[in-house]
């Protein structure tokens, strides 16, 4: 028992709750909004010291023992997201108090952030499976209110989309939900995963896991089910896409991965091997949706699809290695991106624009915005020495080990046309001459750093940089940590036995 | 009811999804209305039906006298439909919306606006002065 678990899921609803109270008073509001942010973080680095030391912490709620209350698991898979989302979390708000205008203020964006936080947390930490569907729409409705904040034309329509695909695979989800209460009369993960290998009718258990890989296929926006994703996430406030691009889809993908290794492992050349064919289908879709757009923030969008087929590749290969590249790629992947993404937004302050064609001239002035740049594409790219190749490298590595040449090869190619991207942006927006007209004219005059400045949007920027750089130059130790989570991740009896006692 | 139930089920599901394949975007939603409505039929009939005594502990046992009704997928049923009313209900203050905005309901003449860049695009100086004004 760790009464411990409840905070990352408390902290960001006390600190809505706060920040509601605070409504008329918008500069107070931001800051509970980013204070809120710190004490997350603080509480998820005390969380991971314990599972780091300690193994698996367990906490049921109302003390109603196991399978029959509700129960908080954080295992290494569970600490390493949260650990992540608490850092993005932080991230965005810093780089809010810029960009958020004040009428999304007004309407709640600080509280909103938090709740959304909160759902994604929730999923990490939850060990009943109708108690994930819960976290999934706390997420949701959040998320769908961020979006449509503002109500232009373009968002109305991206959240439409979005809403409806969202609803509709909640609904499939909750209907797996169903199929396996009918099936083995429980819902805690662990008590399932112990059942569920009982059940006489191993057909029904693959339908069930096809219908959750459907669900969990929507949200992590997986080939050929993730066309909603770049028709909405350009539309909102860059600092909203940044944490939607970075988060949302991979608390899909960390849903994928817990029931793929817990849940459903009774007909693997079934069940994984669809997941290998998707990946490779993901990657390069993704990919090719990416080399022909013009948008600097559309092109971030394909780009999220082409590399979740690497981390459900990883998933795919179902060995420590394989999973570890996996959850590796997750945190690299969610730095990498959202930093895309938040230089977007100031390449877009500087310039007014976010078509490509219209930009030009940040490398001459703005060289340093142009290396902070470099950094995060190569880093998704997959250059040494930064995290995207480590990423690559062990993904690569579980790929041959276990003779899956056709896939390795594949991965290795998309690396390749992810940079062709990079390098398209790189070419116009920042090697590209300043163009003639419809410029601003605070581009070339305006400082990066100083009174009147961009500041507040370039230090956040600055600090997931040189996060991107230390897992680079320094991977061993995450990358052991990593491996810890796979190994338990293989090994169901350790969740097991944390949750439900020695059997 | 255990046939009943589940092809009633099925039957309104399939509705549903005909419904959200539409053009329209008020069909649409009434499709994901009846789509949640067949999930939680299909929620109560998975639970196992059937008529026998309430979950209701008698005076001085422990536990409930066997058989009796199962309440769990009842209390799964109601959070259900308390989330999907929430969620539906904003879907369609949303089309609503949109409808104001865009003047249709035809989701397929809603194309993005390139001119519209409003919500990316916040004019740089007033939105400075308000901040620090």
């Amino acid at each position: 028992m760790n009464t411990l678990l409840v905070l990352p899921v408390a902290i960001p609803l006390i600190t809505a709750t706060i920040a509601l109270l605070f409504r008329n008073h918008a500069s107070l509001q931001r800051w509970v909004g980013v204070l809120g942010m710190v004490v997350l973080l603080g509480s998820v680095m005390v969380l991971f010291r314990d599972v780091y030391v300690d193994g698996i912490q367990v906490l049921q709620l109302g003390d109603w023992e196991a399978p029959f209350g509700i129960t908080l698991v954080a295992d290494m898979l569970s600490m390493l997201m949260l650990g992540i989302s608490a850092i993005m979390g932080l991230v965005i708000a810093v780089y809010s108090l810029y960009d958020i205008d004040k009428e999304r203020e007004r309407f709640g964006y600080y509280p909103l952030l938090h709740v959304l936080l909160m759902g994604v947390n929730g999923s990490f930490l939850t060990g009943d499976i109708f108690n994930l569907y819960v976290w999934f729409e706390v997420m949701l409705i959040a998320s769908f209110i961020l979006l449509a904040l503002g109500n232009s034309k373009n968002q109305l329509q991206g959240a439409l989309k979005y809403v409806v695909i969202n609803l509709f695979s909640s609904l499939i989800f909750l209907f797996g939900v169903a199929m396996l209460y009918g099936m083995t009369g429980t819902l805690n993960m662990a008590d399932l995963a112990v059942r569920l290998p009982e059940v006489e009718n191993v057909g029904l258990v693959t339908t069930v896991a096809m219908i959750f890989m459907l669900s969990f296929g929507i949200k992590a926006a997986i080939f050929p089910l993730f066309f909603w994703l770049p028709a909405s996430y350009h539309t909102p406030p860059v600092a909203i896409s940044a944490v939607f691009g970075g988060l949302l889809t991979k608390v899909g993908v960390y849903a994928l991965i817990r029931v793929f290794t817990l849940l459903f492992t009774q007909d693997i050349g079934y069940t994984h091997d669809i997941l290998l064919w998707v990946a490779g289908f993901t990657m390069v879709t993704g990919v090719l949706g990416a080399a022909s757009h013009y948008e600097f923030r559309k092109i971030l969008s394909f780009h999220i699809v082409s590399q979740i087929g690497y981390m459900i590749m990883g998933l795919a290969f179902n060995t420590a290695l394989g999973l570890m590249g996996a959850i590796f790629y997750v945190l690299h992947n969610i730095l990498a991106k959202s930093n895309l993404f938040l230089i977007s937004g100031i390449s877009q302050r500087l310039l007014g624009t976010f078509e490509l064609k219209q930009m030009g001239g940040l490398y001459r002035h703005y060289p340093f915005l142009a290396v902070l740049f470099l950094v995060s594409a190569f880093a998704l790219a997959g250059f040494p020495p930064l995290s995207g190749f480590w990423a690559k490298l062990s993904l690569v590595k579980a790929g041959l080990s276990i003779e899956m040449y056709l896939i390795t090869a594949v991965a290795i190619l998309v690396g390749l046309l992810t940079l062709f991207s990079m390098i398209k942006i790189w070419m116009t927006a920042f090697w590209g001459t300043v163009p003639e007209e419809g410029v601003p004219e605070h581009f070339g005059k305006m400082p990066l750093f100083g009174a009147g400045s961009l500041y507040i949007m370039v230090l956040p920027v600055m600090a997931v940089a040189g996060l991107i750089l230390l897992v680079g130059l320094y991977a061993q130790p995450l990358l052991e940590v990593c491996l810890m989570a796979a190994e338990q991740l293989l090994d169901p009896n350790v969740y097991i036995e944390a949750v439900m006692g020695p059997q | 009811m255990d046939t009943i139930l589940p092809i009633l089920a099925g039957a309104i599901f399939a509705t549903g999804i005909y419904l959200l394949l539409r053009r329209s975007l008020i069909l649409t939603i009434i499709g994901i209305i009846l789509i949640s409505n067949s999930v939680n039929l299909a929620l109560f009939s998975l639970g196992r039906l059937n008529i026998e005594n309430p979950p209701l502990i008698a005076a001085g046992s422990v536990v409930p006298e066997a058989p009796f009704a199962n309440p769990l997928p009842q209390a799964l049923i109601l959070t259900a439909i308390v989330i999907g009313f929430g969620l539906l209900a904003f879907a369609l203050a949303l089309a609503y919306r949109s409808y104001k905005e865009l003047g249709t309901v035809d989701q397929d003449s809603m194309l993005e606006d390139p001119e519209d860049t409003s919500a990316a695009i916040v004019n740089e100086s007033e939105n400075r002065e308000e901040k620090e004004g």
